[in-house]
Order: structure tokens, then sequence, then C-alpha cells
């Protein structure tokens, strides 16, 4: 990303540049995470310890589990990091076939009276969103639910927004946004792809 | 998945494997909290059909079907218009005429499940039918052996007691040999099927013989109610040929777990004291039961019509 301003001092890879078309370079990702993760820091200020960060599979599993280790590596406070599968709580279930399920894992201590910090790669419909809200509903009664993803691309459908952003991307509904992860993809890269005559939100 | 479950032949391995996994997941998902239920099946109807008692199975089904939110409606063949001679096709399309999306059927005949399958436009799960099949028991045995020993590939299960009347037995034939068990049946020769030399299984009279080399032993009910004939000359030495007691058990290797579909005739093919000892999985073939057939009504029901 040319002309953007340089490398900030926690950022712990060199500087590649983004390949042909990808709009998040790897050394990208891994700032946008550490900005994420000093942002979490401030925010939680002194309850930084009562913080549980919940990724929803399938990449923003570990995701969550970069945040934390970011968090921890700054603050020395060690993160609970859990995952919550929405797939039984899809409002979409019945427009698309079945699909295979994935991990809900809970911290030891449970999320019952904490700050609970639902983590995902894209933000998009929100319907994601609120479906792992639901999911919460029936785990226990967080003292406060946010929001992180590293990446919002608009068109909301549900009254839903993030309360922690690494990356606006304006997109066109027709677009579709592709984030892949190492734990997952085995490269770091956020990419849009398709075509943008539509109008940009 | 095909759109019914009516044997375990339905189910290849990595459909069988998708059940197991997807059953794994739900019971994680569920353990520990306070709502034991999910909003999957929202709005969606399971019939169940019972021509035969159940405590278990019937339980089972309807516990798991509530778990996802689907509505239940039991039906019994006692107290129904079947006493006033409805047909069970009659029985099927009124029920699918008020709005069911599955049935869950048991029916003594062999092959009721397979006949419902072709009037009815839902899902079909068979039950239990007659002495033909018993699939999602054994998924759930499937679960237990993988959950208890932590693999099914090159797991050998001896199957012990009235093979012939047994449809646990012929699911589990199927479904273990599948996913990669080693199966061998014992019983008396009078309670082999004909043909038993065509199954996936090896086929033994003695139990003893067995015993040492198997790491699951699965018991079988003695199915007094289907006994029209003299199978063996008395329960007292049918027990002491195939009883497991306590004195076989102790020639199991460590590891080695005992199994029963249930119910039990305690003091019969299984002594009060191996039911109850520690490498039973009687209680926790149960337990697994409510998630493997949650885990097989969602892959049916949770996505698209078809």
């Amino acid at each position: 990303m040319a002309g953007s301003p340089p490398a900030a001092p926690s950022s712990r890879e060199p500087r590649t540049p983004a390949a042909p078309g990808a709009l998040l370079s790897a050394s990208d990702v891994a700032r946008v995470v550490d900005r994420m993760a000093h942002q979490l820091i401030e925010k939680a200020g002194n309850r930084l310890a009562d913080l549980v960060l919940v990724g929803i599979p399938t990449r923003g599993a570990p995701l969550a589990r970069r945040l934390a280790a970011r968090v921890e590596a700054f603050s020395g406070t060690a993160i609970d990091v859990g995952t919550v599968d929405i797939t039984l709580y899809r409002d979409d279930l019945r427009l698309r076939g079945v699909r295979a399920l994935e991990d809900t894992v809970l911290p030891g201590a449970g999320i019952d009276g904490r700050l609970v910090v639902l983590v995902d790669d894209v933000l998009f419909s929100g319907r994601s969103v609120r479906a792992a809200l639901d999911a919460l509903r029936d785990l226990g009664r967080p003292r406060a639910v946010q929001l992180a993803v590293l990446v919002d691309r608009g068109h909301r459908e549900l009254p839903i927004r993030a309360d922690y952003v690494g990356k606006n991307v304006p997109t066109a509904r027709s677009q579709s946004v592709r984030v892949r992860l190492a734990e997952v993809d085995g490269v770091d890269e956020v990419r849009v792809t398709g075509p943008a005559e539509e109008e940009q939100p | 998945m095909k759109k019914h479950l009516l044997e375990a032949a339905d189910l290849d391995r990595s459909d069988a494997t998708l059940v197991l996994d997807t059953a794994a997941q739900i019971e994680a998902a569920l353990t520990g909290r306070e709502v034991k239920k999910l909003p999957t099946l929202r709005g969606r109807t399971v019939v169940n059909l019972f021509y035969e008692d159940s405590t278990r199975t019937r339980i089972s089904f309807e516990l798991a079907a509530k778990r996802l939110s689907a509505d239940v409606i039991n039906f019994s063949a006692k107290g129904s218009s079947v006493s006033k001679g409805e047909s069970l096709k009659d029985t099927a399309l009124t029920l699918e005429a008020m709005g069911s999306d599955a049935i869950v059927i048991r029916h003594g005949a062999s092959g009721a499940p397979h006949q419902l399958a072709s009037w009815v436009r839902g899902s079909v799960v068979n039950a239990g039918d007659g002495t033909h099949e018993h699939p999602t028991q054994a998924l759930l045995d499937a679960y237990t052996i993988r959950a208890r020993l932590g693999r099914l590939e090159g797991v050998r299960v001896a199957v012990v007691g009235d093979v012939l009347h047994s449809r646990v037995a012929r699911s589990n034939v199927r479904l273990l040999h599948t996913l990669g068990a080693e199966v061998t049946l014992v019983a008396p020769p009078t309670l082999f099927p004909v043909g038993v030399g065509s199954w996936p299984a090896e086929v033994s009279y003695d139990l003893d013989a067995v015993l040492p080399k198997a790491d699951v032993v699965m018991m079988l009910r003695v199915q007094a109610e289907r006994m029209t004939a003299s199978f063996f000359p008395s329960a007292r030495e049918y027990s002491r040929r195939y009883g497991l007691d306590a004195r076989r058990m102790a020639v199991l290797g460590d590891d080695a777990i005992v199994m029963h579909p249930g119910p039990m005739n305690r003091g019969m093919e299984i002594a009060a004291d191996v039911a109850d000892s520690v490498r039973s999985t009687i209680v926790e073939q149960v337990a697994n039961g409510v998630s493997v057939r949650m885990a097989v009504l969602y892959l049916l029901l949770g996505g698209a019509p078809s």
C-alpha cells in the first residue's frame, strides 16, 4: 500500500508489499491486529482481566487467538479466548444445504459478568453477528458484548456495528471480500474480488 | 447425506463420520450450559410414530427433537385409530397432511420404514423395524466406542447373543464395517440367521475364545417376545455359555469396554455386577443417543428442503 505512513514500532515483521490485487498484505494484517490489540487494552482500562475474546469460526477463531496474544504481549495480562459456532443459530439454514458444525469452546471461567468481544474476519450483513449474539445468550450473561472485525465491508442488513474495525473497505454488493489467515489458508492476506459496477455504500 | 435414514447402509464412511463429528460438536456445545436448547429446527415438526413399545428410543428422539426446538408429536399405536383398523399408509398421510416434516418410525414389520418413505414427502428415520435394522442405535454405539477408545479403525468388536432377532446387530455389523472396525458375531448356532456368512463379520460359537482379543463386547438382549421356537434348552444354559459374568469379564483386555443396547435382562445375558462395572458404557450409550439423534435430525432437516 504505497503512500501509507511508516510502520508502527510495534509491528513485528518487515514490510512486505501487498501482492497485486491484495488489499492487505501479511505485514498489513499484522499491523492492523497490533492496532486493534492496543485499542482493546485502551478501552478495557483496568478491567482487562475481565476480557474474553470469542472468535466466530472459521477465521474469527484464529483471529481471536492472535488478538489475545498481542494484548498479552503489550499489557502482560493473560487473556481468555473462546470460539462460538453459530451454525445452529443461523437464520439462513433453510436457504442452503446443511453445513458441518465447528467447535464451541469457552474459557473455564465462563462468560458470566465479563466483557465479551466477538471477533470475526469480515462484517457484512450482520447476520453472523446476530446469530453469535443469540448463541451467547444461551451460553451465559456477559456484562457487555462488543464486536471486533478485521474488515468492515458495509451493506448491513441489521442494526449492528463494530466497536473495533481493522479496516473499513467500501465495496459493491457484487464483490466478495476474501480474508486469508495463515492458520487456515497458509498465508495472511485480504483481497477484494469481483466487478465494482454497483454504487458504493 | 441421503434424505432418509432407513438402514446403516444408507451411510457411507464420510456420512457416518459426519454424523459422529456433528454429534460430538453438539455435545461439546451443550455441555455445562444452563439452556440445553438450540433454535435450529424451530418451526419444524417431527412425528414419533411408534407401533412397538419403546422407552429409551422414543424418549431419546423426543428429547433430541425438542433440544433442536422442533415441535414433536408422539404417536403410539395403542390408543390411536390403529386399533380401529387404520393402515400405516393412511396414518402416515394423515400425519403429513397436518404438516409433519419428518417421521421417526418404529414398527414390528421389517421394511415398514422403506414403505413409508415411498409414501411421504418428508424425511423418514428408522427407529427399529422388526428384525431388520436400527441405524441410530448403531450410530450411538459407534459414537460411544470412538469416545471411549479414541478410534474405530481396527477396533475388534464382539457382538454376542441373539443375532437372529437383533436389528441392533444387523445395523452395527454394517456400520462398524463401514467405519473400519472388525466385528465378530458370537451366538449359539440356532440364533444365527440364514446367510450370516455373507455379512462383513466373523462368526463364532465360542464366547470364551473370542473375549481375550476383543476391544469391545456388545451384549444383545435375549428377545423373549420374538422367541417363537426353542432356540436353546434353558435360560440357565444360555446364561452359562453366552452370558457375560464377572469371571468372563476378567479375561478382557485392560481398556476393553462392555456395551448393551438395553433393555437388559440382568442375570441372563449380562450379570448385574458386569452391567454396573466401570467397563460398562450402558448409561453413556443412553446419553450419547440424544446427541447422535440430534445430529441425525439436524443433518436431515437442517438444510434446504429438497
